[in-house]
C-alpha cells in the first residue's frame, strides 16, 4: 500500500470560500492533486458548492453558506482528497505557434543576455518544452504553464509593466504563460501568439482547460499578422495533436 | 418605446447585476454591483427581478434624460442630491420621469456608488448569465465598457405605478473579516496591527480593489505567495505594506499574502465607504461571519416587504435636504479619482 498522502490545509477565505491547499510552492504533485480534488468535487456535485477555481497548488471552492457551512463543506473535501479521484480525461495536446523578439518580444535580447545564451537558443528552449496548463487566472484565458526549462528561469522585473499586449507568451520565475489579453505583467516577453485563449464570438469561448499539454512552434512575424487576422475572426489557429 | 438617454456622466458608472459566475477557472472575473443591497432594493422599488441589471453610478454627478415617452425609474446606494426637472427627489424612492424631463444627480456624498433602477430592466444579451460591464474582457450589455453621453436604455413606458419607498435598516459599525487565508504570513503583531488601526480608502481606488492608507503592515516571510484564488473583500498586502482590499473586477488569482477577507454581509458597506474616512475592521469567527451571511440573504429576499407607497401630500424632509445640494460641490473626500491601471500585480 502506498503511504498516504499529506492532507490538505483548508484556510477559511471569508464566510463563502475555503482554499484547499496542498503546497505553498510551485509543485507538480501538488497541482495534480489539485485537479484531482476539482475532478471529484465535480463529479460528487456538492449541495451549495457554486465553483471551483484550481492554482497550481489549491483548489479555492466558492460556496453559499445557506446552504452549507465551512465545517461540513470541509469534511466532505478533506474525505475528497484522501478518496482516489475520478480518472482525469486523456491530456489534449495544442501546438501553438509564437513569433519570437522584435516587437513581438521585445524582452528577447534582455532575456539572452541575463542568462548567459543567445536569442537563438532561448528561443530554441522554449519551443522544445513540453509545457502543462497548471492554471487559468488572474485575466480571462491566462494560461499559466508549467515545465519551463531550468536553465530559463529567471525572476520578475523590478518594475511590473502596466501593459503588455494581448497574445504575449513570456517567462516569469520558474513559468512561461499565454496571456489573451493585454494587461499588466511582470514577466518577461518573449514573443506573441496569434492563438485566443479566451474569444467570446467562438466555440469554444475558452481554448484551454487546466491539465492541457502545450507545446509552441515559430512562426515569422509575417505569418503572425496573417494568422492574428483569422483567429480574430474566430479561427482556434492552435492545432490539436492527435494523441 | 421610450427610453433613458445619458445626458451628463462621470467615470466608473456602468451597468452591473449580479455578475457572472462560474468561469472564473478561465480567468473571468464574476464583475458585479459593488453593493448588492442597494442593488436589490432599486430592483424591488420597480417590481424587477431582484437579480436584473441597474446602471451602477460611480461618485460623480450625472443625469439622464426620458425620451419618446415616460420612464419609471428607482434610486438607491450612496447618498446624494437629486431632482427630476427641479423636484427633490429621496434615496431610496421610485419615480417616473416626464418625457423629455431630466433626472439630475449630485456627487455622491457618504458613499461611492448609486444605483439607477428602471422599471422593466435593461435589455441586451447576457454573456455567461449576466449583463455586468467587464472592460477588460469586452464584456457588458448593452454596452461593454463604461457608461457614456448619449447611450441609451429602452424602457417600458411608465406604467403609473405607485411612487414607493423602501425603508433599508441602517448598517453601521467596524467592518467585520475573517482572518485568513494567509494570517500565517504575518506576526501576531502584524495582525493586531491591522485590527486595531484606523484605516482610510485611498483616492486611487477602482472596481478592480481599494488601497487602504494605515500604518505598514510587514510580512513574516516576504510579500510573493504562489498565485492562488481570490474573493470579493479578500485582503492582501503587497510588498509595500499597504493593504489592497479586492473588489468584483479583480484579477481571479492573486500573488500577494491575503492577511484577511471582508465578510459577505459588509461587504456592499465597505463597498461604500468615502475615500478619506476613518474606519476600523474587526475579527469575527467563521460561525458568526456565516450567520452575518444568512440574515444578510435574508435582508435581501425580504426586500418586497419592506416597500411602502408614498402618498402624495407627504412632505419628504430628506428629500428637501438632498434638493440643497443636488448640482453644488461636496468635499473633495468624496469624489475619489479613478484609475484605469490595476492595483494588483500578478504575474
Amino acid at each position: 500500500m502506498a503511504t498516504p498522502l499529506p492532507a490538505p490545509r483548508l484556510l477559511p477565505s471569508g464566510d463563502s470560500a475555503v482554499t484547499v491547499e496542498f503546497s505553498r510552492n510551485i509543485d507538480d504533485t501538488a497541482n495534480q492533486r489539485v485537479l484531482a480534488l476539482d475532478r471529484a468535487l465535480a463529479a460528487a456535485s456538492v449541495a451549495g458548492v457554486t465553483e471551483a477555481v484550481p492554482t497550481y497548488r489549491s483548489l479555492l471552492v466558492h460556496y453559499d453558506p445557506e446552504t452549507i457551512d465551512f465545517g461540513t463543506l470541509g469534511e466532505k473535501l478533506l474525505a475528497l482528497a484522501a478518496a482516489p479521484a475520478p480518472p482525469a480525461a486523456k491530456a489534449r495536446h495544442w501546438r501553438v505557434p509564437v513569433a519570437y523578439g522584435g516587437e513581438n518580444g521585445i524582452d528577447l535580447e534582455d532575456v539572452a543576455k541575463a542568462l548567459n545564451l543567445t536569442p537563438g537558443e532561448v528561443v530554441a528552449r522554449h519551443t522544445s518544452g513540453d509545457y502543462r496548463v497548471a492554471m487559468i487566472g488572474f485575466t480571462p484565458g491566462w494560461s499559466y504553464l508549467s515545465g519551463l526549462d531550468k536553465s530559463l528561469h529567471m525572476s520578475r522585473r523590478q518594475n511590473p509593466r502596466v501593459f503588455t499586449p494581448a497574445g504575449t507568451v513570456s517567462i516569469g520565475g520558474v513559468q512561461t504563460g499565454i496571456q489573451c489579453l493585454a494587461a499588466p505583467s511582470g514577466w518577461h516577453l518573449l514573443g506573441r501568439t496569434p492563438v485566443r485563449t479566451f474569444h467570446l464570438h467562438r466555440e469554444p469561448i475558452f481554448l484551454t482547460e487546466p491539465g492541457d499539454r502545450i507545446t509552441f512552434y515559430q512562426i515569422d512575424a509575417k505569418t503572425f499578422a496573417e494568422l492574428d487576422r483569422a483567429a480574430e475572426a474566430g479561427e482556434i489557429i492552435a492545432e490539436l495533436v492527435a494523441a | 418605446m421610450s427610453k433613458l438617454v445619458v445626458s451628463s456622466i462621470g467615470p466608473a458608472s456602468s451597468v452591473q447585476d449580479r455578475g457572472r459566475h462560474g468561469v472564473q477557472r478561465y480567468g473571468l472575473v464574476p464583475s458585479g454591483a459593488m453593493d448588492s443591497l442597494a442593488l436589490a432594493a432599486a430592483n424591488a422599488l420597480v417590481g424587477n427581478d431582484p437579480s436584473a441589471a441597474c446602471i451602477e453610478v460611480g461618485p460623480f454627478m450625472a443625469s439622464f434624460t426620458a425620451r419618446d415617452g415616460a420612464v419609471r425609474v428607482a434610486l438607491t446606494g450612496s447618498p446624494r442630491g437629486a431632482d427630476v426637472a427641479g423636484r427633490a427627489i429621496a434615496m431610496n424612492t421610485s419615480m417616473a420621469i416626464a418625457d423629455g424631463e431630466t433626472l439630475t444627480l449630485g456627487l455622491a456624498k457618504g458613499g461611492a456608488f448609486s444605483y439607477l433602477a428602471i422599471d422593466g430592466g435593461i435589455d441586451g444579451g447576457a454573456t455567461f448569465g449576466s449583463r455586468s460591464v467587464n472592460q477588460r474582457a469586452g464584456l457588458g450589455s448593452p454596452y461593454p465598457r463604461p457608461l457614456q453621453v448619449s447611450d441609451e436604455f429602452p424602457a417600458k413606458a411608465a406604467s403609473g405605478a405607485t411612487d414607493r419607498q423602501i425603508e433599508l435598516p441602517d448598517l453601521s459599525g467596524p467592518i467585520r473579516v475573517v482572518l485568513g487565508p494567509q494570517d500565517d504570513e504575518f506576526s501576531d503583531e502584524a495582525k493586531a496591527l491591522f485590527l486595531d488601526s484606523e484605516w482610510k480608502v485611498s483616492a486611487t481606488s477602482d472596481r478592480m480593489g481599494y488601497r487602504l492608507e494605515g500604518p505598514a503592515i510587514k510580512h513574516l516571510h516576504g510579500h510573493n505567495i504562489v498565485s492562488d484564488g481570490t474573493v470579493n473583500g479578500s485582503i492582501q498586502v503587497p510588498g509595500n505594506g499597504a493593504p489592497i482590499v479586492l473588489m468584483p473586477d479583480r484579477g481571479t488569482t492573486g500573488g500577494y499574502p491575503k492577511i484577511a477577507t471582508v465578510i459577505s454581509a459588509d461587504f456592499g458597506r465597505f463597498a461604500q465607504t468615502p475615500a478619506g474616512i476613518a474606519f476600523r475592521f474587526k475579527a469575527v469567527s467563521m460561525q458568526e461571519a456565516q450567520a452575518e451571511a444568512k440574515k444578510f440573504a435574508a435582508l435581501l429576499r425580504g426586500l418586497p416587504e419592506r416597500l411602502r407607497a408614498i402618498e402624495g401630500s407627504e412632505l419628504n424632509i430628506e428629500a428637501l435636504q438632498d434638493a440643497n445640494v443636488a448640482g453644488s460641490a461636496v468635499s473633495a473626500i468624496d469624489a475619489r479619482t479613478w484609475h484605469a491601471e490595476t492595483p494588483t500585480e500578478n504575474p
